[in-house]
C-alpha cells in the first residue's frame, strides 16, 4: 500500500538526445563522402553494415527480451544457432532454402514461446540472478544437444543469395552482403511496424513497461511476455540464418556474436529498441573499417575492441546513445 | 436496485500482514459510493480485492457472477475498470496509446474516443504527447479517461483527488459525477478527502482496521458524530 504511493519519478525521453543524434548524422555523412572517395571504403561499409545487421537483430532480440523480463538472455545466441540447425534439418530433407527459412522461424516463435512457460515463467519474480542462471544453463543444454544431434564439424547449407558479385563503378558488392542486409533490416522494420501500429504491439509495449497496469486494462502480460520471447527467438533466427552463408554451421558460431550484440545494445541503451539497431550497424561497420585501415587491429583483435567499446560505453555514458536515464522507485 | 458490487467477508493480506479481515460491502448499481477510512486501514486493498490485484479470499459478486477466482485482466474483460493510487499511467506512452490501451479488448477505439472527447475535449490537442510529460492534473485525467474508454459499468478510483490543486479535484469529481449521471457508470471511489467524498457519493462506507466500521447513506454519515470528528475535523 505505502509502495503504490510513491510517486515514481521517471524521465520521459523518445530517443537520442540532440549531441547523439548530432553524432549521427555526422558519422553518416563521413561514411557517405568517404564511400563516394574511396572504392574500398565503400566496399567496406557495406560489408560491415551486412555483418552490422547480423548483430543488430540479435542485439533487438537481447533488447526485447531485456524490456519484457528485465534479464539478459545468455541463451539468445544458442537459440539463433539451434533454430539455424533445424533449418539445415529441412534442407537436408530437400525442403528449399526459403520455405526452410520461413519454417524455421515459425518453429523459433514457438520454441521461443516453449522457453518462457517452461524454465523462464515459473522463477520470473523470484530472483534476477535465478534467471540469468538458467539462461547460462540453457546456453549448456542447448550446445549440447545440437552437438550430440549433429555432431560439431562444419556444415554447408545451400547458398541463399549465390555468389554474384555487382560492379557499381569501381566498387563491387557481393549479393551475399546485400542479401544478409536486406534480411536484416526487413526483419527489424516488420517488428518495427508490429510494435509500433498495432493493438498486439502495444498491448506487448503496455506489458513491458507496466506489466500491473496493463493487466488492469485487460492486457493478458503472461502472454504477451510470452509472445516476445518468440519474436526474440525468431530474430535471433534470422541472425543465424544471416551468419551461417558467411561462417557456416557448427555449435560455436554465435557465440562471438552473441558478444557482439551484446556490446551493440550496450551501446544502444539496452533499453532502447532503436538503439540496439543503431549500436549493431555502428559495430559491425567501425570493425571493418579499422580492420581495413589500421593494420593493428587484426581479425584476432576484434573482438577484444568491441569489448573496449562496450567498456568504454559502461564506463562513460551507461545509459548508451539511446537509454534514459534510470530513476528507480525505491 | 439490485447490487452490482457485492463483498462477503472478504479477506486479504502481503505476505504476512493482514490487510482486510472480512469486508461486507455492497454498492447498487447506477450508484457511486465511497470508502473512507485512516490510512492503513485497507481502503486500496479493497479496491485491489475487487480487481484481483492482490491475492483474497471470500466472496465477490460481479453483476451476480463470482469474482473470487479472477486476476485483473480477467476483471477488466468483465467490466471493471480500476484506476490505481499514482493513476497507473504509461508515462512512456503517447495520450493516444493510453487511450488506446484503454479499449484494447475491443475494436473501433476510435468509436469510444469520440464520446470520451465530449468530457475530455483537451484530449484531441494532446494525443501524440507523452503522457509522462502532462502535469499532474492532466495524467488524472487521463487515466480517467482511459478508464472510460474501456466501457465499465464499474469504476474504481483510488484516490482522485490525490497530490492536485483544490480546483482540480473538484473539477474531477465534477466530472465523475457527469459519467455516474449520463453514461450509468457505477463508481467506487476510495478517498483521503472526506469532505468532498461525502458530497459526491449516495453511500459511503467508513473502514477501521480492515473492517466496514460504519456504512450509510452519506447524508446520514455526515451527521454521525464519530465521522465528523475523525473524518470531517469539526
Amino acid at each position: 500500500m505505502v509502495a503504490f504511493a510513491v510517486k515514481r519519478k521517471t524521465k520521459v525521453s523518445t530517443g537520442g538526445s540532440l549531441p547523439v543524434l548530432l553524432g549521427l548524422v555526422a558519422a553518416a555523412v563521413f561514411l557517405a563522402v568517404g564511400s563516394l572517395v574511396s572504392n574500398i571504403f565503400a566496399q567496406q561499409t557495406v560489408a560491415g553494415l551486412a555483418q552490422g545487421a547480423i548483430f543488430a537483430s540479435l542485439a533487438l532480440a537481447l533488447v526485447l527480451i531485456y524490456r519484457a523480463t528485465e534479464v539478459i538472455n545468455f541463451a539468445q545466441g544458442e537459440m539463433a544457432m539451434a533454430t539455424t540447425y533445424i533449418a539445415y534439418q529441412l534442407t537436408l530433407w530437400h525442403v528449399t532454402y526459403w520455405l526452410a527459412f520461413f519454417l524455421t522461424l515459425v518453429i523459433a516463435f514457438f520454441l521461443g514461446v516453449v522457453v518462457y512457460g517452461v524454465v523462464i515463467r515459473p522463477v520470473q519474480h523470484r530472483s534476477v540472478i535465478a534467471l540469468v542462471i538458467i539462461t547460462v544453463g540453457l546456453f549448456i543444454l542447448i550446445d549440447g544437444l545440437v552437438t550430440w544431434k549433429w555432431g560439431a564439424d562444419l556444415k554447408f547449407m545451400p547458398a541463399p543469395f549465390g555468389n554474384q558479385v555487382y560492379h557499381a563503378g569501381g566498387v563491387s558488392f557481393s549479393r551475399q552482403d546485400l542479401g544478409v542486409l536486406l534480411v536484416s533490416i526487413l526483419s527489424v522494420i516488420l517488428l518495427w511496424v508490429l510494435f509500433q501500429f498495432t493493438r498486439l504491439g502495444l498491448a506487448m509495449r503496455a506489458a513491458a513497461l507496466r506489466p500491473a497496469a496493463a493487466a488492469l486494462v485487460g492486457v493478458r502480460v503472461d502472454w504477451m511476455l510470452a509472445i516476445g520471447w518468440g519474436l526474440a527467438a525468431v530474430l535471433g533466427a534470422v541472425a543465424g540464418l544471416m551468419t551461417e552463408p558467411s561462417q557456416f554451421l557448427q555449435p560455436t558460431m554465435m557465440q562471438s556474436i552473441l558478444l557482439y550484440a551484446f556490446a551493440a545494445a550496450v551501446l544502444g541503451g539496452l533499453e532502447s529498441p532503436a538503439g540496439s539497431v543503431v549500436g549493431g550497424l555502428a559495430i559491425g561497420v567501425f570493425l571493418n573499417l579499422i580492420g581495413q585501415y589500421w593494420g593493428f587491429a587484426t581479425a584476432e583483435l576484434r573482438l577484444p575492441i568491441a569489448f573496449v567499446v562496450l567498456l568504454v560505453v559502461l564506463l562513460f555514458k551507461p545509459t548508451g546513445l539511446f537509454g534514459r536515464k534510470q530513476v528507480r522507485r525505491v | 436496485m439490485t447490487a452490482l458490487l457485492e463483498l462477503r467477508d472478504v479477506t486479504a493480506r502481503y505476505g504476512p500482514v493482514q490487510a482486510l479481515h472480512g469486508v461486507t460491502l455492497a454498492v447498487d448499481e447506477g450508484q457511486i459510493a465511497a470508502v473512507l477510512g485512516a490510512n492503513g486501514a485497507g481502503k486500496t486493498t479493497t479496491l485491489r480485492a475487487v480487481s484481483g490485484t492482490v491475492r483474497r479470499e471470500g466472496e465477490l459478486r460481479f453483476a451476480g457472477k463470482r469474482l473470487d477466482r479472477s486476476g485483473p485482466d480477467a476483471a477488466a474483460r468483465l467490466g471493471i475498470a480500476h484506476v490505481p493510487e499514482g493513476r497507473g499511467t504509461f508515462a512512456e506512452l503517447t495520450v493516444w496509446e493510453n487511450l488506446r490501451l484503454g479499449a484494447y479488448t475491443r475494436r473501433g477505439a476510435k468509436e469510444d474516443f469520440s464520446r470520451v472527447q465530449a468530457y475530455f475535449p483537451w484530449l484531441e490537442e494532446r494525443r501524440t504527447q507523452q503522457a509522462g510529460t502532462l502535469s499532474g492534473g492532466e495524467q488524472q485525467m487521463l487515466a480517467l479517461a482511459r478508464a472510460f474508454m474501456q466501457r465499465p459499468r464499474l469504476l474504481l478510483l483510488d484516490e482522485p483527488s490525490l497530490g492536485l490543486a483544490p480546483l482540480l479535484v473538484t473539477e474531477i469529481f465534477r466530472i465523475i459525477k457527469e459519467l455516474n449521471e449520463n453514461e450509468g457508470v457505477t463508481v467506487l471511489v476510495v478517498e483521503q478527502n472526506a469532505h468532498i467524498a461525502l458530497q459526491a457519493a449516495q453511500h459511503t462506507f467508513v473502514l477501521e482496521v480492515g473492517r466496514v466500521a460504519l456504512s450509510g447513506p452519506s447524508a446520514d454519515l455526515q451527521q454521525h458524530e464519530s465521522v465528523r470528528r475523525s473524518y470531517l475535523g469539526y
